[in-house]
């Protein structure tokens, strides 16, 4: 190797080198960009999933009821040893505490999840976020650490038990990539929940309290009204949507001279900066290393 | 030797890589979260030059590309972080020394290395990119980077210092 000396002449190897990377980078996205469906980075891209999706869940697991408590690394000024002692008691029970509300809120998400799968009669799978892309990456799409071993493939729709949350776009062995609902690309078939006109929604790509999507109506003579509820319209054979998922409410209408279509924005009812617990709604027969919520609601009702 | 230093340049380049995603996105900012993986290339820029910050920055970019749930056409972030890697080991003669100049190759490399990445968007439609969204990503990015730039930049430094092979000091 080189050793890398400041001021000395050598601006050619290292043109060179940035050069090619420069020219590898570009064959890669051409390569990516090009082969479209059946691109031939996506062998890599499982490969690399395969390993660094359980990497990912195990981070996630860690990290999890740490994060989960702000102040919980506050340090005093006192550095005796009995402080130092109760400091580490302390600490020990607030994570505790963290876990167990962690664990409580998990167990009423899971609660919901479970009167969602009875209410709309579709058979769930529970998984739970893992790991969400950046926003620096300009795409909205998360980990959920399910993947094909429990029967999720990919065009599934994922829902929580405020609604739609997205669909399936890629599955590994245990985790699976999940494109949410406002990301750019998302495009999603909605129905008015009052009226039952359709229409589709796309995703503007914000996340946070402003995450909003756009409503374009198929028939430009209905205006819809201001907290008209929007529910999934469903594809043939559910997939990537089943029908009848509620995705949110009206907040605002516009209807420009210009365009065909009325246009309505839609505050979605999920929160998705605080995803976690979520369902894929699998066949009721699946069959899995997880149990499927929703399949035995009528062993349970005979109970 | 060689190899043992390679792995464990791999094993960081994948932590700082699972760290952002799966980590920090519990402590996002509007989706934000910090570049750890842009952090450490400037790390190697910093220490190492030009040279080798790019071929790292290649590979860490790739990693960000493929690890899920990235969804991006793949090679975008490596392209962005080759970019990066050159330009911060161009001017790692200030850098190297003061904390200031650290600092700002940071906030340089962040821009320059979001911005890539959204200017690629922008060519392929893959999403396209609406600037309004880009320019307050950007800024946020930058910011966020620099707040993790104390924690995170000197112990990569330190750490690629000791894996850098025996040579004449200069």
């Amino acid at each position: 190797m080189r050793p890398p000396s400041p001021g000395s002449p050598q601006q050619r190897p290292r043109r060179a080198v940035v050069v090619l990377l420069l020219l590898a980078g570009l064959t890669v996205i051409t390569l990516d960009a090009r082969g479209g469906d059946d691109s031939p980075v996506d062998p890599l891209r499982s490969a690399v999933g395969a390993v660094v999706g359980p990497v990912e869940t195990g981070t996630s697991a860690v990290l999890r009821p740490v994060i989960g408590v702000p102040g919980f690394f506050r340090t005093t000024g006192g550095l005796r040893d009995e402080v130092a002692r109760l400091e580490a008691e302390n600490a020990q029970l607030r994570g505790r505490l963290a876990t167990s509300e962690v664990d409580r809120n998990r167990a009423a998400e899971l609660d919901g999840l479970l009167a969602g799968a009875k209410d709309t009669g579709y058979a769930v799978v529970p998984a739970r976020v893992v790991a969400m892309g950046p926003a620096q990456s300009f795409s909205r799409a998360v980990t959920i650490d399910a993947g094909t071993s429990s029967g999720i493939s990919p065009d599934m729709t994922v829902i929580n038990n405020d609604g739609l949350v997205g669909r399936v776009i890629r599955a590994e062995r245990s985790t699976a990539t999940v494109l949410l609902v406002v990301d750019q690309e998302s495009v999603v078939g909605g129905r008015i929940g009052s009226t039952m006109e359709v229409g589709f929604l796309r995703g503007r790509g914000e996340q946070g309290d402003d995450a909003r999507l756009d409503l374009d109506l198929a028939d430009q003579s209905v205006t819809p009204a201001r907290r008209d509820v929007l529910v999934t319209w469903g594809s043939r054979n559910g997939a990537p949507y089943v029908a009848g998922i509620p995705i949110g409410r009206v907040t605002d209408v516009r209807s420009s001279p210009g365009s065909l279509s009325a246009q309505a924005v839609i505050k979605p009812f999920v929160d998705f900066t605080s995803l976690d617990l979520v369902g894929v709604v699998v066949d009721p027969n699946t069959e899995g290393d997880r149990p499927v919520l929703g399949a035995g609601a009528r062993q349970e009702e005979t109970r | 030797m060689t190899a043992v230093r390679a792995a464990i340049l791999a094993v960081v380049v994948t932590l700082a890589v699972v760290l952002q995603v799966a980590g920090f996105s519990l402590l996002s900012i509007h989706g934000v979260v910090p570049n750890l993986a842009l952090l450490v290339v400037v790390a190697a820029a910093l220490v190492r030059g030009p040279d080798f910050a790019a071929v790292l920055g290649f590979l860490a970019g790739l990693a960000v590309d493929l690890a899920p749930p990235a969804d991006h056409v793949a090679g975008r972030w490596a392209l962005a972080l080759v970019v990066v890697g050159y330009v911060a080991g161009r001017v790692r003669q200030d850098a190297g020394s003061s904390p200031v100049a650290a600092l700002v190759t940071v906030a340089a490399s962040s821009f320059i290395g979001t911005s890539v990445f959204a200017l690629s968007g922008m060519v392929l439609q893959d999403p396209a990119v609406p600037v309004a969204e880009a320019l307050t990503v950007i800024p946020l990015a930058v910011g966020y980077d620099l707040l993790l730039t104390p924690f995170v930049l000197p112990p990569a430094m330190a750490l690629l210092r000791r894996l850098r092979p025996p040579q004449v000091a200069y």
